[in-house]
């Protein structure tokens, strides 16, 4: 054996538990990066067999086959035949099969098995196809493949260590014994049910729980009740359950922030590191607590099977501006932040629809755009009833929501009309069978995604953060001089010139000010505004709370009105941007989603603005 | 019949799928979730409200999710 230790790959269908069994193998300690050259993730851990020996294992993306459909797929292709460049090949193979589903997922085992490498079956989730009546023979099942065949039910730790033995033993004798693959699909299927077939032992009648699920589940009316259901308890859950450790992380960062003006003198460092960095890296950092909520609420429906579910009774709505089910998930994760919805895009098989979809995800409502929406509204807009139970503030806030619901679908009829050209979307999707999600495993999940986020948001936004910074403190306001230091800076000079352009859609000179340094988050238009206006505040609610009757006397409502339309459509976050070049491989896109999204914010709000007007508001 | 009229929790046959009339991408996908002739087949649910649209079929022991265009394609005979 080399030094290295020997590479084994994890491969097999989607829905076969090939994660839970990673995970099983691995534990918590998995490295995530990307594959070189591709945006896929690449999950890697270490494992070790009975003689201490370690032994790295990557999970690859679940595939039906080495032929690909979709980007996942085809790195898992390239990685098996040892074809992407930067990426040593697997020593061995690990198939994970479910066995409840052999004659649909033997046949991808045997185009793996005729690969030649070292190759161990997993036969897993053993239990749940005993639990639908199906008892099967492992020993004519590894006879007909041609390698050891080993019953595991990873969520359960059950038949690890035999796994791990039979894996050491392969590699060992790297002498396996390779059967010419069958010529067409057809033929390979055919051969794959002949394999299934004599390998069940008896079949009974299960109790079909999965079947009697979605009898409710995907109702023609039930199901959708029942999904808006869940929708109104995320939503809830996210905005009621996050406020408490928002307050937490804002305090911390208002408390580091203090510490470092007590240590340093006033002057640039001190400045830099409490205005800008602390600042900036805090601004991403409160949003933690709500998309780790959300994600907990995705991790669960996506575990528990439901997720398809929600897509199948989603689909027949999306296809109406062109999309499909597939692009549910993504667009619904868009609603705590942009950044982790246009990640999840990459299981779109279509690109064409895939595109559309990171290209309309920043109109969904992120969180970020709440304090700025809560600040507007609460300074405009009167606390009184509509109906009783009905606040006018709160009708307000969901017709945003839904303006951007409403603008998103509108932009994706028009781009999938005329941008893409899509003839017609698709959805063919596998609904896996429900089972209960294991906290751990979603532990694991949370944990990687929320660091995911950390690290890309963070890394962005710390640069565009320092970059900004930059502009507000620079050049330095003469002393004395009447002149606020952000008029002073080179921002203030852009404003100047950004002035007459929003003018027309009745935006004054400050919030053209405002609207700078809020490209880097969206909420820094917030604090920018107390800074314009003056204000000493320590955060951003002693700011909110001060800068409302400011800006009530200061604004008139229309111009209220077309801030409020401006950040429903305005593409001001330069994560989301530079997310977007990254999933996308280039400049174009970007370019063309930030112009689109600014010409449909300068129109909203000028429609807003002048239509205000004639009503004399 | 076609899949798409098949009538609902009866078991039948693939007898022959029109791989011309569907896009390459989702031909491929339906033969790589296993969508072949002499495979059994049984549709399960239908879409929502009045489009009644897309299937959820068993092919095999798998659910799948598919649009009633892509269905249409797929020629099946019920089992006796």
């Amino acid at each position: 054996m080399t030094q290295m230790p020997p590479l084994v790959a994890l491969v097999g269908n989607p829905n076969a538990g090939k994660s839970a069994l990673f995970n099983a193998l691995t534990g918590a300690r998995q490295k995530i990066a990307n594959y070189p050259g591709v945006t896929v993730e690449r999950k890697s851990g270490r494992a070790a067999f009975a003689d201490g020996c370690p032994v790295e294992m990557i999970d690859l993306p679940g595939a039906y086959s080495l032929d690909p459909d979709s980007l996942d797929e085809a790195v898992t292709r390239d990685v098996v035949l040892g074809k992407l460049e930067g990426h040593r090949r697997p020593d061995a193979l690990v198939i994970v099969l479910d066995a409840g589903n052999l004659d649909n997922h033997l046949r991808f085992a045997l185009e793996l098995i005729a690969q030649g490498l070292p190759t161990v079956v997993a036969l897993n989730m053993i239990d749940l196809a005993e639990r639908d009546g199906l008892r099967l023979d492992v020993q004519i099942l590894a006879r007909a493949l041609g390698v050891p065949v080993i019953e595991t039910v990873a969520v359960r730790r059950r038949g690890l260590e035999p796994l791990m033995t039979a894996l050491d033993e392969a590699l060992t004798n790297a002498n396996p014994v390779t059967e010419p693959v069958a010529a067409s699909f057809g033929a390979q299927n055919q051969l794959a049910r002949d394999i299934a077939r004599s390998a069940i032992i008896s079949e009974t009648a299960g109790r079909q729980w999965t079947r009697r699920l979605d009898a409710v589940l995907l109702h023609p009316v039930g199901g959708v009740v029942i999904l808006l259901a869940l929708l109104f308890l995320m939503f809830q859950a996210v905005y009621a359950g996050s406020e408490a450790p928002i307050g937490w992380i804002e305090s911390g960062f208002a408390l580091l922030s203090d510490g470092i003006k007590h240590v340093l003198p006033h002057g640039l460092l001190r400045s830099f590191l409490t205005d800008g960095v602390i600042a900036g890296v805090g601004s991403v950092i409160v949003f933690l607590p709500q998309i780790l909520i959300l994600f907990l609420f995705i991790l669960v429906l996506e575990a528990s099977g439901y997720m398809t579910r929600a897509a199948f009774v989603m689909d027949r709505l999306m296809a109406a501006v062109g999309l499909s089910g597939h692009s549910f998930i993504p667009l619904l994760s868009s609603f705590a932040c942009a950044i982790p919805g246009i990640m999840a895009t990459r299981t779109i098989m279509d690109q064409k629809e895939r595109l559309a979809t990171i290209l309309i995800a920043p109109l969904m409502t992120c969180s970020a755009r709440l304090p700025v929406y809560t600040v507007i509204i609460g300074a405009f807009i009167p606390a009184s009833s509509v109906r009783p139970g009905i606040g006018l503030q709160g009708l307000v806030l969901f017709g945003l929501y839904i303006a951007g619901v409403l603008g998103a679908m509108l932009a994706a009829a028009v781009i999938q009309r005329f941008v893409t050209q899509s003839r017609a979307s698709s959805f063919l999707i596998e609904m896996p069978r429900y089972q209960w999600p294991r906290p751990g495993d979603i532990a694991i999940n949370l944990w990687q995604r929320a660091w995911v986020f950390l690290r890309r948001a963070g890394t962005i936004i710390f640069a565009a953060t320092i970059i900004l910074w930059a502009l507000l403190s620079f050049p330095k306001a003469p002393e004395g001089s009447n002149v606020s230091q952000v008029e002073y800076s080179v921002a203030g000079r852009i404003a100047d010139g950004l002035e007459p352009i929003v003018r027309p859609i009745g935006f004054n000179h400050d919030i053209a000010l405002a609207l700078i340094p809020a490209m880097a988050a969206r909420e820094v238009a917030v604090s920018a505004l107390a800074t314009v206006y003056a204000i000493d505040a320590a955060d951003d609610d002693a700011a909110a709370t001060s800068l409302g009757p400011k800006l009530a006397a200061d604004w008139s409502l229309a111009t209220a009105l077309a801030f409020l339309a401006w950040f429903v459509f305005a593409p001001q976050c330069i994560s989301t941007i530079a997310v977007t070049r990254r999933e996308t491989n280039g400049w174009k896109w970007p370019i063309f989603m930030v112009s689109y999204l600014f010409a449909l914010a300068y129109v909203a709000a000028g429609i807003t603005y002048w239509t205000a007007r004639s009503f004399g508001l | 019949m076609q899949l798409d009229h098949l009538p609902l929790n009866q078991i039948a046959v693939i007898r022959a799928i029109d791989w011309e009339s569907l896009p390459d991408q989702e031909g491929h996908r339906l033969r790589s979730l296993g969508f072949e002739p002499g495979v059994t087949i049984e549709a399960l649910h239908k879409g929502i409200l009045m489009w009644r649209d897309p299937l959820a079929v068993r092919v095999g022991r798998m659910t799948v999710a598919l649009r009633s265009n892509v269905a249409a394609a797929i020629d099946c005979t019920l089992a006796a």
